[in-house]
């Protein structure tokens, strides 16, 4: 399989995801902001970092960049798309998915190791997630508070479309556990179709034992698994 | 032609900047304070001489781009 990472002036986390998509056995190449093609690619992965120096709000300028065209297409078309941290940021600004992500609650950045719940574990970011599996994956952001209204957060809830929930190493949803204030401790979530997710922590940088968790594996391993199901399901 | 437009978080967007600035004007003996709201001021300079134009136009980049809908309300004043 071969993933697309963007880059985007300010992107610091491509190479990491990069890193992480190689150390799984498949391909992953950089697609420059000012790209108007994702090539052949079977998955875009939008990174971290403080693209375009978090000017204006977080990702409010990285989404009207030349690339983010052929992702919206390439989303509409059904492909799949995940956006990690500042990636959750341009996804929103973009209006690929639903609410925004607001400065920290406590106006401080975090950057710490935290726990999550996965809520709805048949989508392709969850499918390889072993069940009752509590992930324990980094964050570092200081705008990741999550904000939707209530009509908005309602119908995220009844459609299964929150993916991760910010919980304690036991899996309960406690104030304490949120780092940022999000709101129903929401980490990620995913859109309607369920080709388009994202979330605030990185499993970028928890692909690996040695970085403290190699438990963001399962997601990329869930959207491999499920491109292979694809391509599997077409050639019969 | 100078435009001035003020974007301030929506009701429902819990401030946390504004809630600190407040129980820092508290702490420095400010009186009466009911709430503060910490938003973005931006000025605009235009090469134009239709003002309408100018509005529409800005109001589209309002609603589209230097404000996010779901999080902000904005102001634009045109002079």
């Amino acid at each position: 399989m071969n993933f697309a990472v963007l880059q985007f002036p300010a992107s610091n986390c491509d190479q990491d995801c990069v890193h992480a998509v190689r150390v799984l056995g498949h391909a992953a190449n950089f697609i420059w902001h000012k790209d108007t093609s994702l090539g052949d690619a079977d998955a875009v992965i939008v990174p971290g970092g403080f693209s375009y120096g978090d000017y204006l709000r977080c990702g409010a300028i990285a989404r009207f960049s030349p690339v983010m065209q052929a992702v919206k297409k390439f989303a509409d078309a059904g492909g799949l798309v995940l956006g990690i941290c500042n990636g959750f940021q341009i996804l929103c600004e973009a209006g690929l998915l639903p609410g925004a992500l607001i400065r920290n609650r406590d106006l401080q950045f975090h950057c710490e190791q935290v726990f999550l719940k996965t809520n709805n574990f048949e989508t392709p970011f969850t499918g390889k997630i072993p069940a009752e599996k509590i992930l324990k994956i980094p964050i570092a952001h200081g705008e990741g508070c999550y904000f939707a209204d209530e009509e908005t957060l309602a119908k995220l809830k009844s459609n299964k479309q929150i993916l991760w929930q910010y919980c304690d190493a036991n899996g309960n949803l406690t104030d304490v556990a949120n780092p940022n204030g999000s709101l129903q401790n929401i980490a990620g979530i995913c859109n309607e179709r369920r080709n388009v997710a994202a979330l605030m922590p990185h499993p970028d940088r928890a692909s690996e034992e040695i970085l403290g968790s190699a438990d963001g594996k399962f997601i990329f391993e869930s959207m491999i698994a499920a491109l292979q199901n694809k391509t599997a399901a077409k050639a019969a | 032609m100078k435009a001035k437009i003020i974007i301030t978080p929506k009701k429902a967007v819990v401030d946390p900047q504004g809630i600190t600035v407040l129980k820092a004007l508290e702490h420095m003996g400010h009186r009466g304070i009911k709430a503060v709201h910490v938003g973005k001021y931006l000025e605009i300079e235009l090469d134009a001489t239709d003002k309408e134009a100018a509005r529409k136009s800005l109001d589209e980049a309002a609603h589209k781009f230097l404000s996010n809908p779901v999080i902000e309300d904005y102001r634009l004043e045109i002079e």
